[in-house]
Formats: C-alpha cells, sequence, structure tokens
C-alpha cells in the first residue's frame, strides 16, 4: 500500500473483519494489521465455533425461536446482574440480521455439533468451526480491496485531544506510521501477557494455561488505557475454565477440555477433595471449576474415575494416566498414594443407592455424611483400572476493556475519541461484568465489529 | 502396513476426536466420532472414506506451525495409498506402480510396441477398417485376458480390504447408497454444496468435483461403447465399424471428449494445490495415470477423426497400446481408487446403518 488508508482496522479477529467489509462496502479504503503471522491470524475467533443469535421462528440452522428477553435473561442469569442492559439488547436485537448478513459474506453454518444439541435453538454453529469462517471473511475482504498486514504490530497510538493522529507499527522489522482518518481497535484482551495476569491475579496466575491465541497480549490496550481511553471491567476478572492439565501453555483450544468431573472425584495435591464435583451438568460447571482449581495449590487439581465411568465422557485429546491399583495412579501422578487412598476410601463408604444412575441427567444419587458432598452422579470408585487426569485453569479472555457507547465509539474524559471506535473482546467488558454465556463473545464481535466498521467510514468520508 | 503411517494417523484421530468442528464437511468425521479408539481396519476404512477435499485442513485450529500439526488429509492419504499397494494382487506390483509415475510411461510405451509387434506379426489381408491393422481375434486374444486379469486382481484387493475393515454381507441397499454417493460425489460437496478446498487454499469450488466426474463418467461411457460393440459384434453379427449414430460411437465419442476434458482439467488442478495435503510421494502416478487416462481418450478421438487417413495404422497401435496399458494397471495405480472408494462408501451406509 502506497497511500495512506482511511481506515486502519487493528486486529485481525472476527469483530475486525466484520469491521473491515463493513467500512470497505461503504467506499472506504480499509488496512488491516495483523499482529500474527498469517497461519495464525483470526485471534481468538480461530477457536470458536458458535454465534448465539435471537430469532423468531426459524432462521439459518436454528430452531424454533429465542426472544430478545430470554436471551436477555440467560445474560443476567450468567453474569449475575452485572451487565450493561442497553448495550447488551442493542447486541441481541442486532444479532438476527446479522446471521443471513454472515452467509453473504461467506460465512456457512451447519446443524449444532453433536453433543450440543442443547444448543440448536440458540446457537448458530459455524460448518468447520471458527477458522473457517475467518478464512471466508478475509476472501471476503480481500475481494472488496482491503489490505492485510500479518505481523504487524501495532505499538502506539498518538492522541491529540480527542482525535487518534498517528497509528505507530512495526512489520519486516522497521518501525512505521500511518495517519488514517478513522481507527477501529479489535485486538482482542490481554491474557496472553501473563505478567499483566499476574499483576492482576497473583503470582497463582503463572501457572493458568492460556486456551487461545498467543497474540492477545493487550499491547495497544495499555496503550490506550494509559493516555487515559476510558477503561471498563474488573483487571481481575476472566473467564477461566478447568482444562486438561498437559494443554499446550497457547491456543490449546477446544480439545483440551475435560467432560469427566461429573463422574469422578476431583482432588488437590494433598489429595484432598475440595467441591462438590456433581453440583450440576457439566455445560453449566466448567466455568466455575477454572476458578476452583485456581484457589488449590499450585493451581492444580487431579480427576479420579475408575473404568466404569471411562466411556460416559467426549473422548480427551490426551489418554488419561491409567492404573491397576490407586496406590500406583497416586504414584503415576504425584500425588501421596495413603492420603489418595483414604480419601477414595471415606468418598466410597458416602456413596449410597445408585440403581437411578442417570449419567446425562441430575439423577439425585449422592453422597451422605461427607464435605463436600458429592450430589449427583455419586458412585464408588472401585472397578479396576483406574484413571486419572490432571486438572489446570484455562483463561478465555479477560474482561478489562475499553469502554464504548452504542456507535462502538470510545471516549476520553467526558467526550467521545472522534475517530477511534472498538469492538470484540476489547469492549466485550462494557457488557459483561462478569462470567460467561457460550456463543455471545462472538455476537459482540459480530455486532459491534459492523458498528465500528459503519460508523468509521461514515467519519472517513 | 507401514506402522508409522497408521500411527500418525491415529494420533491426529484421537486429536479430531476430542475437536469435532469439520464434522459437517464430509463422512470421514461422523464415522470417526462413533469409535473411541482406532484400530488399524478403522483407519483404513477413515482412509478410504476421505476424498482428500481438504475442508478439515483449511479450517483446522491446530495445523503446523501449532505443536499438534495436524494435517489429516495428508495422514489419511498416506495410509490409504499405503493400503492400495498392500491389498494389490500381486503385491509387487502395487509397489512397482502406485507411487511410480515414470513405470507407468514405461508400461504405457511397452504397450504401443506390443502393440506396433501385433500388427506387423500378426498382419491380415481381409478384414476392413481397423480389422485390416489387426484382426478382431487377435484383438480379444491380447484384450481378453488384459481384461480379466485386472478384474480378477482387483476382486482380491477388495476381499483383502473388507476383511481388513470388518465388513458384513452387502445388500443391495448398502450399494444403492453407496452409489447414490459417488454419482455426484457428495463428498466433495464440502457438507454446505460449495465445493472443495484444492487448487486455491481455502477457496471452495466445484473445479474437481466438476473434473473428477467428467473422468468418472467419461469412463463410464467409453467402457459402456466398447460393451456395446462387443454384444453387437457377437449377439447381433454387427462387427464394426460404425457409423457416426450408432450406439458406440455415440458413447465413445461423448465418452472421449469428457475423458480428454476431464483429465486435462485434473492434472491442471493438481499442478496447482498444494501437494504437501497428499501422499507426498505418489504426486508423480497420480500425474502419470491421470495423462494416461486423459491420452486413452484423446489418442481414441483422433483415431476416429483419422480413420480413413494413412495415420489410421499408428493411432490404432498407439491407442490400443494405451488401452493395454491402462486395462493392464488398473489395479496398481490411481484408478484402484474408485473400486476401494465404492467399497469404503458401501461399508460406511453398513456402519450407518447398523448405528
Amino acid at each position: 500500500m502506497t497511500d495512506t488508508p482511511d481506515i486502519v482496522v487493528i486486529g485481525g479477529g472476527n469483530a475486525a473483519l466484520c469491521a473491515a467489509i463493513t467500512a470497505a462496502e461503504k467506499g472506504a479504503r480499509v488496512l488491516i494489521l495483523e499482529t500474527a503471522p498469517k497461519p495464525y491470524r483470526g485471534g481468538n475467533s480461530r477457536h470458536t465455533r458458535n454465534f448465539r443469535c435471537m430469532h423468531h421462528g426459524p432462521l439459518g440452522p436454528l430452531v424454533e425461536s429465542y426472544t430478545e428477553d430470554e436471551y436477555l435473561a440467560d445474560l443476567m442469569k450468567v453474569t449475575g446482574g452485572k451487565t450493561d442492559e442497553q448495550l447488551a439488547r442493542l447486541a441481541i436485537r442486532t444479532s438476527e440480521e446479522c446471521l443471513p448478513w454472515m452467509e453473504e459474506h461467506g460465512v456457512r453454518f451447519q446443524p449444532s455439533l453433536s453433543g450440543t444439541l442443547s444448543l440448536a435453538r440458540t446457537n448458530a454453529f459455524f460448518r468447520g468451526g471458527g477458522k473457517s469462517l475467518v478464512n471466508a471473511y478475509y476472501r471476503t475482504a480481500e475481494q472488496l480491496g482491503v489490505d492485510v498486514l500479518y505481523e504487524a504490530a501495532v505499538t502506539h497510538l498518538e492522541l491529540d485531544g480527542d482525535r487518534v493522529t498517528r497509528v505507530d507499527y512495526t512489520y519486516e522489522g522497521k518501525a512505521k506510521s500511518l495517519s488514517p482518518k478513522s481507527v477501529v481497535v479489535a485486538s482482542g484482551g490481554f491474557q496472553a501477557d501473563t505478567d499483566w495476569l499476574a499483576r492482576a491475579w497473583g503470582p497463582a496466575a503463572k501457572n493458568f494455561l492460556i486456551r487461545g491465541t498467543p497474540y492477545n497480549r493487550g499491547v495497544v490496550l495499555a496503550d490506550l488505557l494509559d493516555q487515559g481511553i476510558a477503561q471498563v471491567g474488573d483487571p481481575t476478572q476472566c473467564h477461566a475454565v478447568a482444562i486438561d492439565g498437559r494443554a499446550p501453555k497457547f491456543d490449546g483450544g477446544i480439545v483440551t477440555r475435560l467432560d469427566c468431573v461429573p463422574f469422578s472425584i476431583v482432588v488437590n495435591k494433598d489429595a484432598q477433595r475440595f467441591y462438590d464435583e456433581g453440583e450440576d451438568v457439566w455445560p453449566k460447571r466448567y466455568a466455575i471449576w477454572g476458578r476452583l482449581v485456581a484457589a488449590q495449590p499450585e493451581q492444580v487439581g487431579y480427576v479420579i474415575i475408575d473404568a466404569k465411568s471411562l466411556n460416559l465422557f467426549m473422548p480427551s485429546v490426551f489418554p488419561p494416566i491409567k492404573a491397576d491399583t490407586l496406590a500406583e495412579l497416586a504414584d503415576k501422578m504425584g500425588l501421596p498414594a495413603d492420603a489418595l487412598e483414604q480419601t477414595v476410601a471415606g468418598f466410597n463408604a458416602a456413596c449410597g443407592e445408585q440403581s437411578g444412575f442417570h449419567p446425562t441427567e441430575l439423577d439425585g444419587v449422592a453422597t451422605s455424611g461427607i464435605t463436600p458432598p458429592k450430589t449427583n452422579w455419586a458412585r464408588p470408585i472401585t472397578e479396576p483400572p483406574f484413571y486419572g487426569y490432571s486438572l489446570r485453569t484455562g483463561v478465555t479472555f479477560t474482561y478489562l476493556g475499553l469502554k464504548v457507547d452504542e456507535n462502538a465509539q470510545c471516549s476520553i474524559g467526558d467526550r467521545p475519541v472522534r475517530n477511534l471506535w472498538a469492538a470484540g473482546e476489547t469492549m466485550a467488558g462494557s457488557i459483561l461484568g462478569q462470567g460467561y454465556l457460550a456463543g455471545f463473545g462472538m455476537t459482540i464481535g459480530t455486532v459491534f465489529g459492523r458498528i465500528a466498521g459503519k460508523e468509521a467510514a461514515a467519519h472517513a468520508n | 502396513m507401514q506402522t508409522d503411517f497408521l500411527q500418525e494417523a491415529r494420533r491426529q484421530a484421537e486429536i479430531c476426536n476430542a475437536c469435532r468442528y469439520c464434522e459437517g464437511y464430509c463422512s470421514v468425521f461422523p464415522a470417526l466420532q462413533a469409535e473411541r479408539a482406532f484400530s488399524d481396519g478403522d483407519l483404513t476404512q477413515l482412509a478410504n472414506l476421505c476424498h482428500n477435499c481438504r475442508g478439515c485442513y483449511y479450517a483446522c485450529q491446530y495445523t503446523a506451525p501449532h505443536e499438534f500439526a495436524l494435517n489429516l488429509p495428508q495422514a489419511l492419504a498416506d495410509v490409504r495409498q499405503d493400503s492400495w499397494e498392500e491389498f494389490a494382487f500381486p503385491r509387487a506390483a502395487g509397489k512397482a506402480f502406485q507411487k511410480n509415475g515414470f513405470a507407468i510411461v514405461l508400461a504405457t510405451v511397452l504397450g504401443f510396441a506390443l502393440l506396433f509387434w501385433a500388427a506387423r506379426a500378426l498382419a491380415t489381408t481381409g478384414g476392413e477398417g481397423f480389422y485390416a491393422v489387426l484382426s478382431h481375434n487377435a484383438m480379444v486374444a491380447i484384450f481378453l485376458p488384459a481384461f480379466l486379469f485386472p478384474l480378477l486382481s482387483i476382486a482380491i484387493g477388495l476381499r483383502r480390504y473388507w476383511q481388513t475393515v470388518g465388513g458384513t454381507p452387502v445388500r443391495l441397499s448398502h450399494l444403492s447408497g453407496a452409489i447414490a454417493s459417488a454419482a455426484n460425489m457428495r463428498n466433495l460437496k464440502g457438507g454446505h454444496g460449495d465445493g472443495c478446498n484444492f487448487e486455491d487454499e481455502d477457496r471452495f469450488t466445484h473445479a474437481r468435483r466438476y473434473a473428477h466426474q467428467a473422468i468418472m463418467y467419461g469412463f463410464l461411457l467409453c467402457f459402456a461403447s466398447t460393451s456395446v460393440a462387443t454384444l453387437m459384434h457377437y449377439l447381433l453379427d454387427m462387427p464394426a465399424p460404425y457409423g457416426l449414430f450408432s450406439a458406440p460411437k455415440i458413447l465413445g465419442l461423448s465418452g472421449g471428449v469428457l475423458l480428454v476434458l476431464g483429465c486435462g482439467k485434473m492434472v491442471w488442478l493438481k499442478l496447482r494445490s498444494d501437494t504437501s495435503l497428499g501422499a507426498t510421494n505418489a504426486f508423480g502416478g497420480e500425474i502419470a495415470f491421470t495423462g494416461l487416462l486423459g491420452f486413452v481418450g484423446l489418442s481414441g478421438l483422433l483415431l476416429y477423426a483419422a480413420s480413413s487417413s494413412g495415420w489410421m495404422p499408428t493411432l490404432l497401435a498407439i491407442h490400443l497400446g494405451a488401452v493395454l496399458a491402462f486395462f493392464l494397471l488398473t489395479p496398481f495405480t490411481k484408478m484402484a481408487h474408485g473400486f476401494y472408494r465404492m467399497a469404503a462408501l458401501v461399508r460406511d451406509v453398513q456402519r450407518r446403518a447398523a448405528g
């Protein structure tokens, strides 16, 4: 690119692409600065799989209806009311027109994935997952004349009062600058910067695994917050789930999930149980286990099951650790053998009638007389071979971000920054104070990406 | 079979089974997700069910440089290619030709030579048209064994395949389900109907599907032409040559045109594709085989165009030489994939019916 673009979009995931495509369709010349190399483009969108969508009657792959009020109620439930209702309603209401827009711009949907039937009404699944969505959007953007630079890391936005005057970035080892008319920030949270996580969370965060892209280091976010751009969200809040402890430090994505907790006992490194493993069905509980494990010594948990439970959950990406006796299993997992045998014996003794065992429903098969109790699916751990998994905290994204209004516009002091908009995870804290609703991140990214693109183009043209 | 190929496919299938994002692309993923552990037979079946549409590769969040380094199209292509060599009868022929473009070209040249020699040594005087160059009986003497031997070889290979994948007795409904899948190449449509990824990275097009179907239907039309002509010769006492509007000519000409166009397009596409998403060491063999098949069609068309010129005897020997090489190599080249693919589709219908 020889000329200065009208709009610079910082980031290369779903929100960035929606903004770039929308702006380009309004006739603006758009440049995407993506910090990742091409194979890793797309940020956390690469790992996503669906889009939560309001609809009246069947829409695309979605069945029945999902109303604004029901959607909002679902959201309020998971965030405990810490939700900006006005922006949430905007996202929810706009989601319905987004789905056909996504299809028009190359995204393909499919019936909900096996094992996710509960989402068939509320969440539209991308055929092939998030990376195929990202690929389709890059194709569309390319056709619209959007330029993309990979491994282009934005280092600083120069502010002059209520205007961004310059975007500094490095590309091919050189420091470069551009002065576009409009800037859209869509470069995610800061969870890949583990030092920052540790500052917010304490040193325990060094033991967390990052489920998504290693490129969301929050460089632009920090730069803007340092300059007084309005912020939103609690720095200690992040979406964290319990995942396979052997997962890679970054980018493990969906496969590192473990669905076996409800059929297990979970102990800490001292072989002690610490929470009711059978409190609810796993899709409703995996997120709290991220925090539970984070609170244990060395931020690690150990799942113990026996042979009769092995086939009750989705296959794991790494095979479980297997042993013929509990003592041998403890040895292989680095747990104190006596303590584990004692914990299992105590748990087994507390198990009662099991004839009502039902793996996919709250069956009320509970323990009695131990703390913590196990309130569903409580069956004794008796049948060899025994299997074990380690559990660690996996961070999906952080909530600290840029505060935006209904035009996706950022502000400084009490006034809007005239040419700066934000979309996606980097502003999701404007809507979500805590908690998470499956598929809502892609809804926020799509809705606010399109708004940011439209507004940025209107300003530039 | 090569255990390292199977082991690598197993490693990748286990990761895919924990992800499942790709289940909407083709028949491989529902079949994969039906298992928790993958036997060699399971992997062989998955490998032969895979049409190498590559949708799963470009959609995959775990391709290199990610440490999981998934490349399922290649892992399955390696197992598939290896299985064709392993099941071939005789095995040595599978190993000699399957991955070896040079050997295929050499065999074709030998085919030409044999036919030139036959035309000279077994020259006739009384025949009409092509039979003036080589008598009908001489042609039958050469081509009957060259047709029956590959059939026998393929039958043995399929039997080995069926035992490996644990197939059960085949019913008509299994066959019709498999034929329906092959007839419109459902597994190259990407599930959404936009086609597959091949010649331009993650762009979905129907180019490969159309090229493949041109080849498949072209071949079937040519085969039908020969079959009809054989019946006319023996049952109706109507020996060749036939007129332009006769069944053998209409079938043969349309089939020949489709073969030439399809093979030409397929080679063009293959040369633009990323070879690292297939069995890399079989690329030469695939190109040579596709070239040979296209050449069978082209030489047949040229022969028809020049049937009353002085070039006819030369073109006849070349065309028949190519046909001979093609027939004899059928069990040992890419052509074998059609039979194993059909078997895999039949087996998949069985799996779904049982599930």
